[in-house]
């Protein structure tokens, strides 16, 4: 026992580093969860519920908001997803610099460790996860462990980014040339390209609060000549393109799912590529401003920010038509991985349109910071990020642990989940219509809302069972599942050809590749492959 | 002209507050709320139809492609190079279009809310942690209770002692966020008498949930009184405090 975990712990192969990071990200998503149960609990009733301490409710909405995304969504889709999937799909033996990979799971884990001492220390950090001054510069909740968990993870991210760049640029199987390359890596290229140019801007802005509250600067106090709108600034600036990074690997291991399990080919490949993902990648640094709409913005800025936040639409509607046209002529079959990655494709495209009129600032003077736009946010990038995720555990189960799931279960899994999920955000974009404002513990002034609250109650709860009977689903199958194929799905994709799970190097014998290789070879044999 | 923006400065704000102050003025000035939900329903209609129509075709793909045989593969089509770029360039205008259609809507609606008239009545609004303090033209002050007359549009002067909080009125469609340092401007135009939730809208706290208040719309003419009378109170404060 003591030398298997020595082994996992000190390891550098990619793909036992990307299994460290899904295990701590499907930590973080399940304790960040538990706090959405008792949020849910806690609203279902006007008054106090679960309990008379507004407090408790604002240390959950804290953790949950800065857990799922700090150590959940971005560490399993960059770091879980990436890890173990860059170099599999590339054909490479390993990422370029595998020390530098096993530094930045371990910090990732040195965040994840600091995020959970919340509950143990007496001052928890109750200033939600954009930490807004004066708020967080004033409250006697502990401003310097948010600082820290941002700045630990954010560093891993920044690793990880010099690492996956390298490693695409410089480790291509020959042969691989750029426009052979998996939809999935090239996201994954774009969103580190994210990373590195706006993490270290929210490094600045969380340090700037570190360095008002606990070493007497004036950044954010505007009696000693200071403003409090240049954290909001600089904090969205990092964060809104963070949702890009969200986005684009959730899209991208969704094409892959689509093009495995309908056998067809990307619909077109190049504008998926350059003009849905290039331009997400372009767009992502001119929006920022519309989380500021309401906060005594000129006008001229209120309008330019209108147009450039609309403009979105264009590469992610053409992300859209590539995902529905690669069913077009496919052979869709309706696995469990499938059955998620539709899921993903509705949540995606009902949060995208409900994202249109937050786009136009004068709808936000209504709309704005109420319950819809958690409603939106949780369709566009939770939720979607979510099932894209739990889509690719279903995908790659029988790459990483050589054995399969069961089917049944893992669509009862789904049906309980998407459900729920349904049940959840719509009565809350509803209820944010009616004036209902977001991070509320309590709602007396809007008592009429209650019955709405409940019904959200209850979708929580059939999510509950969802995630349950999923992790059940899992662990099952790695304790006694079926022994699995190397390539169970008949995917053409290069990491199918490794045995399952690969060995360390990955490919017994090199991969060689044809003239006419891609990875989405389908329709060139008809015969039986499953 | 009977309104003015901001932007066109100082000149234009003497005669449009002339021309309002006419009978029959009022009803030109445009209520922010009442194009707030048009554009709304119209924008609620834009999204439903490409919904439809992305849906509609998705679920068609699923349904006529579904795999018959295990091993069924996708026919594949290639792409001619026209065919390529068609496929990017074509939908890519169509979304600009509709994304500058929303656009010039969307700017249309920002007008009304930032066209101030020029006839209006002005409160000055503190906000702190956990309330709304509103300090009327002729001094009187009251916590989370605001009272306006009925048709004449509302200007709050707003600024916060403490931290960043927002005015939400949802009634009136409008929000705007109060911080210490800077002073910010939410303008609402009630019609008809009767009591509106103000409720903060950016997380302040511990009683983030709790700090709301009414707006209370009064007829005219007891607004009159009412406003009077508490004129008189401020005066006699004073005229108290300088006896003392």
């Amino acid at each position: 026992m003591g030398t298997v975990l020595k082994e996992w712990i000190f390891t550098t192969d990619h793909k036992r580093v990307g299994v460290l990071y899904l295990i701590g990200s499907l930590a973080a998503f399940a304790i960040a969860g538990v706090m959405a149960m008792l949020m849910r609990i806690e609203l279902s009733t006007v008054g106090p519920t679960i309990t008379a301490n507004p407090q408790d409710y604002n240390v959950w909405l804290y953790f949950h908001g800065a857990a799922m995304i700090l150590g959940f969504q971005i560490p399993a889709l960059t770091g879980y997803l990436a890890n173990y999937c860059v170099p599999l799909m590339i054909g490479a033996r390993d990422v370029a610099f595998p020390r530098l990979n096993a530094l930045s799971v371990w910090l990732f884990w040195g965040g994840i460790v600091l995020a959970l001492l919340t509950f143990v220390i007496p001052d928890a950090p109750d200033i939600m996860w954009t930490g807004y001054p004066p708020y967080s510069l004033k409250t006697g909740g502990n401003t310097a462990f948010y600082t820290f968990t941002v700045l630990l993870i954010g560093f891993s991210s920044i690793l990880g980014g010099v690492n996956f760049l390298t490693t695409v640029a410089y480790m291509r199987a020959p042969g691989m040339g750029w426009n052979r390359l998996n939809v999935f890596v090239w996201s994954i290229v774009a969103a580190f390209i994210i990373q590195l140019i706006f993490v270290p801007v929210l490094g600045t802005a969380v340090t700037m609060l570190l360095f008002d509250k606990y070493l007497g600067t004036h950044f954010f106090d505007p009696v000693a000549g200071g403003d409090v709108l240049i954290y909001q600034n600089l904090f969205w600036f990092y964060s809104h393109p963070a949702v890009y990074v969200i986005l684009l690997p959730f899209v991208g291991i969704t094409y892959e799912i689509f093009a495995t399990f309908a056998r067809q080919r990307i619909f077109n490949y190049k504008m998926v590529v350059y003009g849905g993902m290039g331009g997400v990648l372009l767009l992502a640094g001119e929006v920022w401003a519309h989380h500021l709409y309401y906060a005594g913005m000129p006008d001229w800025l209120r309008a330019g920010m209108t147009v450039t936040t609309l403009l979105i639409s264009i590469p992610v509607g053409l992300l859209m038509i590539g995902l529905i046209g690669t069913l077009y002529r496919g052979a869709i079959s309706f696995q469990v991985p499938m059955l998620w990655a539709l899921g993903v494709l509705f949540t995606f495209f009902v949060g995208g349109l409900t994202g249109i009129p937050l786009a136009m600032a004068s709808l936000t003077f209504h709309v704005g910071d109420t319950a819809f736009i958690p409603g939106h946010f949780h369709y566009v990038m939770a939720v979607a990020g979510t099932f894209a995720i739990f889509a690719s555990v279903y995908y790659l189960f029988p790459k990483m642990t050589g054995r399969m799931y069961n089917e049944t279960v893992g669509r009862i899994g789904f049906w309980f989940t998407f459900i729920g999920i349904n049940l959840v955000f719509m009565p809350m974009m509803i209820a944010g219509f009616r004036g209902m404002p977001r991070r509320y513990y309590d709602y007396s002034q809007f008592p009429q809302l209650e019955p709405m609250h409940q019904l959200m109650t209850v979708g929580a709860c059939i999510i509950l069972v969802g995630a349950l009977v999923t992790l059940y689903n899992w662990i099952q199958a790695l304790v006694s599942g079926e022994k699995a194929p190397a390539n169970p799905w008949g995917s053409k994709s290069l990491e199918w050809t490794t045995p399952s799970p690969p060995p360390p190097g990955n490919f017994p014998t090199a991969p060689v590749l044809g003239d006419n290789w891609t990875p989405y070879d389908y329709g060139a044999s008809l015969t039986a492959r499953t | 002209m009977l309104k003015h923006s901001a932007l066109t400065g100082l000149l234009a704000a003497v005669p449009s507050a002339v021309l309002a102050a006419e009978p029959g003025a009022d009803a030109a000035i445009s209520d922010p709320a009442v194009h707030f939900d048009h554009l709304w329903n119209e924008m609620l209609v834009d999204i439903t139809a490409i919904g439809i129509v992305f849906s509609l075709v998705a679920l068609y793909f699923l349904v006529r492609y579904r795999r018959r045989h295990a091993g069924e593969q996708g026919r594949p089509v290639k792409l001619t190079a026209l065919a390529a770029v068609g496929w990017a360039v074509i939908p890519a205008f169509a979304f600009m279009a509709d994304d500058f259609y929303l656009a010039a809507k969307a700017l249309n609606l920002l007008n009304d809310y930032r066209n101030v008239p020029g006839d209006r009545f002005e409160v000055k609004m503190e906000s702190a942690m956990w309330s709304w303090t509103y300090t009327y033209p002729n001094g009187t002050q009251a916590v989370n209770e605001l009272r306006v007359p009925a048709g004449k549009p509302v200007v709050l002067r707003m600024t916060s002692k403490d931290v960043v909080h927002s005015h939400f009125i949802p009634d009136f469609r409008v929000k705007e966020d109060s911080m210490p340092g800077r002073v910010t401007y939410l303008m609402f135009y009630p019609q008809k008498p009767g009591e509106h939730v103000a409720t903060c809208a950016e997380f302040c706290g511990m009683m983030h949930s709790k700090m709301f208040g009414r707006i209370i719309v009064m007829p005219p003419a007891e607004f009159q009184a009412w406003y009077d009378g508490e004129t008189r109170k401020v005066a006699q404060e004073k005229i108290q405090q300088k006896g003392v």
